[in-house]
């Protein structure tokens, strides 16, 4: 069931929309790595921008809080701190030869499946746990499904993210650990804090 | 659920304009006021040192402020020739525009009619509430961080390790005791906040949240965002004596002040966020007449207050040591924070359920403490790790950078996520 679109629905959709793109392209064309990441933070905040237009709030601040806040603040940390912050030439001239027509032909397999999905929603499976798709936020209705419906699975995920967490830090600590180890060790186990705090 | 009855209806021309009123009208104040914090703190420190501080722009040096904003608008804007220019330009933005994103949540006083449009005297309620002030504060660490690397310099970047680490370790801490108030509140709305903390314990003690959920949160936020707002005593970002002035050392004329702006109306803010989420808000008695002022004199009276607070602190307190102020986030605010929050909600359920998360939470916490002990001193014994609290003279606290020969090997020190420790890296003399 399709929502009735509104001029500032409208326009919100284009600049977002337009916004995740360009900083999708730049990520992967950009030469310097903190440039790169930089990219990344604005298609994050863009699709945020999105989720908010589409009534999905609490995802939307999720995805600022622990994706543009704590996980692309560590890729940038390691970055810094490991000194790959110079121009690199990570695509040397004769690098990509057969790699380029099998994208090409990935990214036209996957405009058609879009096509397709915009159709209808028998690919997308269920429908929304919450509510249709109507622009008002339901983040109690949502609680409610995380904590109630879907208990078991999300209790899942936080082990399986403490499990996670656990394993990196006894990997990486018996031998001395090393400086940006440590580092970026504390600022996973925050950022999987703020997962399981949402 | 919390909504601001402009927006409930459809949105024609008059909700737009009133909405760019809004944002126009809290811009303006937040400035203003910022000017006027800037003056409040030389001010008033200067009182505490025994000093007069600034008294000769206008009356009681009040444009002092503006004088200096005029000045450094006009002072030479340097890029430096090693930095990332682009970056080093966006850098300021990042810092002030969280700033003020943030203030926009603030609820300042009750509803009022403008032109046969009821509105909220608040320039956001989204459901999304207080989630917004996480979002910002974490995005404000790229203000920061992107700063110092930009600059091209060792000091700059220093400071800006040192400030996001801070920043994003403290992070959790604020967000867990903002956790607390969601709870009892039972939204996210600051709206609703507000309203649940209006009236009061036996008609005389205010209902509010400081009140509501024991001290404890109140203690955890207020000291998380001071170490948030790299205000003293957690400024180490800005450590004059090791860092020159910190991630901002190459910025010069107005990118400066952009900053220094930022850290003002982030003090502003937080002010107003401790009062949004602890003290009730523009909650306060109301006698019978102007009824839409009195909350507004309320909210702004309690600001004051934590500004003053704030402006305090960094006239009482010497600045902590980058391992106790880990230290103190890690070890400390994270448990402490997550255990009272148990607590809160087994209060949620019944007393009785509340009493025993309370007996588990002192009960984990020696158990805790003992860990810690216990790790602590097998750790110490296992590794050459010297511990600040050993005093003997061949295991004193190691500075960055020396290299100490004790017994023809050479130990050198390293910078560590604790602190400068004494790295086991030991090679024989006279080779590094």
């Amino acid at each position: 069931m399709l929502a009735v679109v509104t001029m500032p629905d409208l326009v919100t959709f284009i600049a977002a929309a337009l916004a995740a793109l360009v900083g999708a392209v730049g990520v992967v064309t950009l030469r310097h790595p903190v440039h790169a990441a930089l990219m990344l933070v604005m298609t994050l905040f863009a699709i945020a921008v999105l989720f908010v237009e589409q009534g999905a709030q609490f995802l939307a601040a999720v995805q600022v809080i622990v994706y543009a806040g704590a996980i692309v603040v560590l890729f940038l940390f390691v970055i810094m701190l490991l000194g790959v912050d110079k121009r690199e030439s990570i695509m040397p001239k004769n690098a990509v030869t057969w790699q380029l027509p099998i994208g090409l032909l990935f990214v036209i397999a996957i405009l058609i499946e879009l096509s397709i999905l915009t159709k209808g929603v028998w690919a997308t499976g269920t429908h929304s746990v919450t509510a249709a798709v109507n622009g008002v936020s339901n983040i109690a209705v949502l609680a409610r499904a995380v904590f109630t419906t879907y208990l078991l699975p999300f209790e899942a995920t936080s082990v399986l993210l403490v499990v996670a967490v656990l394993g990196a830090v006894v990997l990486s600590r018996i031998p001395r650990a090393s400086t940006s180890e440590e580092l970026a060790l504390e600022m996973e186990s925050d950022a999987k804090e703020e997962v399981e705090l949402g | 659920m919390g909504a601001d009855p402009l927006l409930l209806g459809g949105v024609n021309l008059g909700v737009v304009i009133l909405v760019i009123v809004k944002v126009l009208v809290a811009f303006a104040v937040l400035m203003v006021t910022v000017m006027l914090m800037v003056w409040f703190e030389r001010k008033v420190i200067s009182d505490m040192q025994n000093r007069i501080g600034p008294n000769r722009a206008g009356p009681f040096g009040l444009l002092q402020s503006l004088a200096d904003g005029i000045k450094l608008f006009f002072k030479e804007d340097l890029v430096p020739d090693q930095s990332d220019r682009f970056v080093f330009k966006l850098a300021p933005y990042l810092a002030i525009v969280p700033a003020f994103l943030t203030f926009t949540i603030v609820p300042i006083g009750g509803y009022i009619d403008v032109f046969g449009y009821r509105t909220e005297l608040q320039v956001a309620d989204p459901p999304m509430g207080i989630l917004l002030l996480l979002a910002m504060s974490s995005i404000s660490v790229y203000g920061v961080m992107l700063a110092g690397w930009s600059s091209g310099s060792k000091y700059p970047l220093l400071g800006s390790v040192r400030a996001s680490a801070q920043m994003i370790s403290y992070e959790a801490a604020m967000g867990l005791s903002i956790v607390a108030v969601v709870l009892v509140t039972g939204s996210l709305s600051t709206r609703d906040m507000v309203i649940s903390q209006q009236g009061s314990f036996f008609g005389v003690v205010p209902h509010w949240n400081i009140l509501r959920l024991g001290v404890i949160p109140f203690v955890i936020f207020m000291i998380a965002i001071t170490a948030e707002l790299n205000r003293p005593p957690f400024d180490l970002v800005e450590a004059e004596q090791e860092l020159v002035g910190g991630f901002n050392t190459e910025y010069s004329s107005i990118r400066f002040a952009l900053f220094y702006l930022a850290e003002f109306m982030n003090t502003v803010t937080m002010s107003a966020v401790i009062v949004t989420l602890f003290f009730g808000g523009p909650d306060g008695p109301d006698p019978n007449f102007l009824h839409w002022l009195w909350p507004i004199i309320w909210f702004v009276v309690k600001t004051g207050v934590f500004a003053f607070i704030y402006v305090w602190l960094r006239a009482a307190l010497p600045r902590l040591r980058y391992d106790q102020l880990m230290d103190l986030g890690w070890k400390v605010l994270i448990p402490l924070s997550l255990g009272w929050l148990l607590v809160i909600a087994g209060m949620q359920i019944s007393k009785v359920a509340g009493f025993g998360m309370l007996v588990a939470l002192v009960l984990g916490a020696g158990l805790l403490y003992r860990a810690f002990s216990v790790g602590k001193t097998t750790w110490g014994a296992a590794s050459s790790l010297s511990s600040p609290a050993e005093k003997t003279p061949s295991l004193r606290r190691p500075k960055f950078g020396d290299a100490s020969g004790s017994g023809g090997t050479r130990v050198i020190t390293r910078i560590t996520p604790e602190g400068v420790a004494r790295g086991d890296t030991e090679v024989s003399n006279g080779r590094t």
